[in-house]
């Protein structure tokens, strides 16, 4: 494998993260404020398909971000609604919201576009285009540094920079801001926020609507900038992949960004290479598309460090009297 | 004191659940252009207007009352196994293997063996998250949906490798012999003189799926184990204190859960496609949850509301045939039902919970 080879991997690995890395940063406000989420994959789906379809009908990529990122919001409001308002089980709400998604999605493409739930495909106005960086043409030709900045730096959608610059802006919020620590502190131990007469069902209506947005951004990076379009099912699974990289990550910023790195740089060598020869093994293409979901269960397990989740997640929060 | 009598909350609620849900489903359908009450009379007549129809509800159904009747054991012990299309992807497998590798002399015999070899492979799909939340704390609702992922990958790795006959194109296992073909049900009724439709799928396992709905509603409310399941269920430092192994129920319980999953495939395998396809569950392990929790988690109440989720299913593909309406619109009504009858549950129950207080406070 020569660099040239190399960098494509890498470049394909930070692609494929992106959408993996805001829904992991979108579960993380979720969970870290107490309510479990596992309708990342469902609120992805909404705003890919909405992002794509109205992108193709206003041919605006950014008309289309909004309408993505609100139906993501709008599903998230109905998992508030479920999980805070009337205290329902968190868990079961994320799996309506899935299906809900995953059914109204191919039940409006049909209705409005008659594709075989499939959008148009966008043209290159309805689509983020790749920006190249200052200085990437110039730099081009230099050794090593050169192909490095050109290929792997440059050249990505504005969501990908959007997506690295969300983890450091994650962090500052969730660890120096008031607003974090008080997220944080409503997934612990919420009577103990509502003592101190902060409202626990804003805040985490906050933490909520906040995944919801970059819920929006996971989704419409896979509809406007990854691919051309929605079809049917796009998400393939990648919500949960976000959620196991969240545990993976132990709900820190930081190795949120190492986990979906890993786990995108998985899905990128699966879909270079049908097997991976390591020389004494070759381990088929299957195993590759199951890697990550069976480091989430070794991680589960507590075999390398264990992944204590916040204390109050999954809990409805009943005020006392 | 009870807030509203037993009545009002094993059947009043779900009602006005599935009634808010249809309501909704209907107005999807208005949206779409289309009129819902022309619909609804569509997959009346679609699903139940034949012994064709019925004979498709039907076979759904008993898919439906396995996974669900899987779903509900778990929920009595209050585990939330979501892992029910993984167990039935295991279960396809191993009663692919009892059928393709063991010869059988009559097709009861096999259905014996095939019930086996499914119930195992899917109690054992379930054994690692079972014993993993037990004793490490790993959260089964993440395992178990791992373990959908995992199963998948591993069944598309058998099916394109080690299953595929050779010089086969399609990633299917080869035919199982014909002694292992269960009777249909147009098979059964003949001799008592109904002629049931010959084309429908519908086959002897919806009867063993019947019997699974006593056999199970006996174990939850007539044996020991039941018991200790419900009592774990209702408290676990309670169950504790009165010598419960919470270990032993955890395990017990969801391996009981991934055998029923698994007998899906008794239906769905054997019973319909008779040799193992790629994606042969087709989602009936997440119906399973709507299923248990329309039915309360009662297999009487699985049992009905399995029929109906056949009955949306038949009358769904009915719909996608002759409307514009895409076969999606079930999965829309499956979410509305799981919102509805779980997630939503409280708004329907604290105003009822309100009213039948008021009414007692004036009787008083």
């Amino acid at each position: 494998m020569d660099l040239m080879t190399v960098l494509q991997v890498l470049d394909s690995s930070v692609r494929l993260a992106t959408p993996l890395l805001l829904a992991c940063l979108a579960g993380l406000f979720s969970e870290r404020a107490g309510i479990l989420d596992i309708g990342l994959e469902g609120k992805m789906l909404a705003a890919a398909f909405f992002s794509a379809a109205i992108a193709a009908v206003t041919g605006s990529v950014w008309i289309g971000l909004a309408a993505g990122i609100a139906a993501s919001v709008a599903l998230s409001l109905l998992h508030g609604l479920a999980s805070i308002t009337f205290r329902g089980n968190q868990l079961i709400s994320g799996v309506a919201i899935n299906f809900l998604a995953a059914g109204l999605t191919v039940l409006i493409a049909q209705t409005w576009f008659q594709q075989g739930g499939r959008t148009p495909a966008l043209l290159s106005s309805g689509r983020f285009s790749p920006l190249t960086l200052p200085g990437a043409e110039a730099l081009r030709d230099v050794p090593v540094l050169g192909p490095i900045y050109y290929e792997l730096i440059s050249g990505h959608s504005i969501l990908v920079y959007v997506a690295f610059a969300c983890v450091p802006l994650t962090w500052w919020v969730l660890y120096r801001t008031r607003f974090g620590l008080r997220l944080r502190a409503v997934g612990e131990n919420p009577e103990a926020v509502d003592t101190a007469g902060i409202s626990v069902v804003r805040l985490r209506f906050a933490a909520v609507i906040i995944c919801g947005v970059l819920c929006g951004l996971a989704g419409a990076h896979l509809a406007t900038a990854l691919q051309a379009g929605f079809v049917q099912d796009m998400t393939a699974g990648r919500g949960y992949i976000a959620l196991a990289a969240l545990i993976f990550a132990k709900w820190r910023p930081w190795y949120a960004l190492y986990a979906t790195l890993l786990f995108g740089f998985l899905q990128a060598i699966a879909l270079r290479n049908q097997r991976l020869d390591l020389g004494v093994i070759t381990l088929p293409a299957q195993f590759m598309d199951a890697l990550p979901y069976i480091l989430t269960v070794v991680i589960l397990a507590g075999f390398i460090g264990k992944a204590v989740p916040p204390r109050a997640g999954g809990q409805p929060y009943v005020k006392e009297r | 004191m009870e807030r509203m009598p037993r009545w009002a909350d094993v059947i009043l609620i779900p009602l006005i659940s599935l009634l808010l849900a249809a309501i909704i489903s209907g107005l999807v359908i208005v949206a779409i252009g289309e009129d819902p009450f022309k619909a609804l009379n569509l997959m009346v007549k679609g699903a139940l207007g034949s012994s064709y129809g019925w004979g498709y509800t039907l076979y759904y159904a008993t898919n439906f009352m396995f996974t669900g009747l899987a779903v509900a054991v778990a929920f009595h012990a209050r585990l939330f196994n979501i892992g029910g299309e993984g167990q039935a992807m295991l279960g396809g497998l191993g009663v692919a293997l009892v059928c393709l590798y063991l010869p059988w002399p009559h097709w009861s015999l096999a259905l014996i063996g095939a019930s086996l070899g499914a119930a195992l492979f899917g109690a054992a799909w379930a054994f690692l998250p079972a014993i993993l939340q037990a004793k490490r704390g790993s959260h089964i609702v993440i395992t178990t949906i791992m373990f959908n992922f995992i199963a998948a990958a591993f069944l598309n790795y058998l099916l394109v490798g080690a299953l595929k006959p050779r010089g086969a194109m399609d990633p299917t296992s080869a035919r199982f012999p014909a002694e292992t073909n269960l009777p249909s049900l147009h098979d059964i009724l003949l001799p008592l003189g109904i002629n049931f439709s010959r084309a429908a799928p519908a086959n002897v396992s919806f009867l063993v799926a019947v019997l699974a709905c006593v056999l199970v509603w006996m174990l939850i409310w007539r044996t020991r184990l039941g018991y200790e399941i419900r009592a774990f269920g209702h408290s676990e430092p309670a169950a504790l204190y009165a010598g419960i192994s919470p270990t032993k129920i955890t395990v017990t319980a969801m391996m009981i859960s991934g055998a029923l999953a698994g007998m899906m495939a008794i239906n769905n395998v054997m019973g319909e496609a008779e040799r193992l396809v790629l994606n042969a569950t087709e989602g009936a392990g997440f119906i399973g949850i709507a299923v248990a929790l329309m039915g309360r988690s009662h297999p009487f109440g699985v049992f009905l509301a399995a029929i109906l989720f056949g009955f949306l299913y038949q009358g769904g593909a009915e719909l996608a045939l002759w409307t514009s309406i895409p076969r999606e619109l079930i999965i829309v009504i499956q979410a509305l039902v799981i919102l509805f009858t779980g997630a939503l549950d409280n708004m329907v129950r604290m105003p009822l919970e309100r009213i039948f207080m008021a009414i007692r406070r004036r009787r008083a």
